[in-house]
Formats: structure tokens, sequence, C-alpha cells
């Protein structure tokens, strides 16, 4: 007698662990690093290379709410040279645009911080265009405890 | 709602010339990225600032676009190289085509 109910429990609490886990699942195969590459790929047309743009982000973030970035890129910001553009991701976020940033040589430092929501563990991604259309790139990974998508 | 939006700036008043200045901003907003789902279980529609314009003396400095996944109460900070004494102006607008304003003067010394 005592023991059926406790078996239906059991039952209920795995098929129901089996449904987070799968809504888990569900969730990562949103994440999308591809997408992000494409979006970055159709504003900054070009290969970018390595360097002059720098990311900083704590390692590990408590809360996926709200995680600090700073994104600096290497450049004198006058006339003849500056920063025109800034496009940040995060790669994997069901959206993986951020941010948008268009300079002028009067920024007189392309430094930009902000805070982003994070869904989960995953890499920001930003690619800088110079003004004489040449790209950097650069990117950082983000360990996330608790994502801050939905909910 | 919308009366509890309001734009805070933290920017120097004064700077020499040619200085780089940090501004700060930050304006209260939930961000909604219509991602998210309310108490009956439905999509809570987007609902977000998407741009922010910095200018100048009308002369612009920074623009930005922001996506869903910029956090609730979008905090922005950036530089500006200052030359002359001016005004410096922000412009956010919402997915409404709300906009709310703000405006400090730094003097050149």
């Amino acid at each position: 007698m005592t023991t059926a109910p406790r078996l239906t429990r059991r039952r209920a609490l795995s098929g129901a662990l089996g449904a987070i886990a799968s809504v888990l699942a569900a969730r990562q195969a949103l994440a999308t690093p591809d997408s992000a590459r494409e979006w970055l790929a159709s504003l900054a047309k070009g290969t970018p290379q390595a360097g002059k743009v720098t990311l900083k982000a704590p390692e590990i973030a408590e809360n996926g709410m709200a995680v600090p970035l700073t994104v600096s890129v290497d450049s004198e910001m006058s006339e003849k040279s500056y920063v025109k553009a800034l496009y940040i991701a995060a790669d994997g976020n069901p959206n993986p645009p951020v941010a948008i940033y268009e300079f002028t040589p009067l920024a007189g430092k392309a430094e930009v911080s902000l805070r982003v929501k994070l869904s989960q563990t995953q890499n920001f991604v930003a690619v800088a265009e110079m003004n004489d259309g040449t790209l950097y790139k650069a990117s950082r990974e983000v360990k996330v405890t608790i994502g801050g998508c939905g909910g | 709602m919308a009366d509890d939006i309001k734009p805070r700036l933290r920017v120097p008043s004064t700077a020499k010339k040619g200085e780089v200045v940090e501004i700060k901003t930050l304006i209260t907003h939930p961000m909604e990225s219509g991602q998210r789902k309310g108490a009956d279980g439905k999509l809570v529609p987007r609902l977000i600032v998407n741009s922010l314009a910095v200018t100048y003396n009308d002369k612009p400095v920074v623009n930005v676009t922001m996506e869903p996944a910029v956090a609730a109460n979008p905090y922005m900070a950036f530089f500006m190289r200052v030359e002359e004494s001016g005004t410096l102006k922000f412009v956010w607008t919402d997915d409404l085509k709300n906009s709310w304003t703000a405006e400090s003067k730094i003097e050149v010394s």
C-alpha cells in the first residue's frame, strides 16, 4: 500500500528531471556561435586580424543578468586614424548581437563599458572596424553560473 | 511605467583643453528581451531601449545600437575628447519610439 505512491512519486520526479534536462538541451541547441559569426560578418566585411581589441570581463559571472564588459581598441582616435565602429556579440545567447558602437574622432579614446545578459557560459566576440576598413577581432570566455535569459 | 524611466549622467563639469574625459550614463529601463515568460506563461513582448546617441555641440561623438542582450537599466560608459566648452547631449530611444533626453555642460578651463 505504501510502496505504490512512492514509486509513482519517484517516477514523477524522474520524469520532471527529464523534462528539465530536455529544456536545458533545447536551450543549448539555440546557442549559436555560427549566427554570431554571420551577424559580425554581415556588418564587418572582410577578414578580421587579431590584436588591437581588448575585452575585459569576469572569468566567472555568478549572475548572467548583468555581466560587466569593457571593450577597448588601441587607436589614436585622430582624424587620420580612428575606430569607426565596434560590434559586440555573445556567441551563446539565443540572440547573439549585443551592441554596435559608432565613433567619431571626437570620442578621443575607443573604450566602452556596459553590462550584458548571458544565458550560459560562452564567449564575447568583438570586432573593431577602423576608418580605413581594416578589421580587428578578439574574444573572451565567460563562465556563467546562473543564466540571464528567460526564467 | 514610462514615468519610472530616468536617465542619469556622470560627466565632469570642467576639463582641460584636449583632455579625454570619461562619461558614464544609465537609464532605468526594464529592457524586456522578448524571451522571458510572464506570470501567465506567455512571452512578455520585447521592449528595449535600442539606441543612444551622444552629441557635443551637435557634433556626433558616439552612437550606440543596443540589442536585447544589453542588461536591464542599461549602463553605458565611454570617452570624449574636450576641445571647447559646450553641451553634451544624450538621446535614448526605445522600440516604441519614445525618447528621453539629458544634457550636461562642460566648461574648458
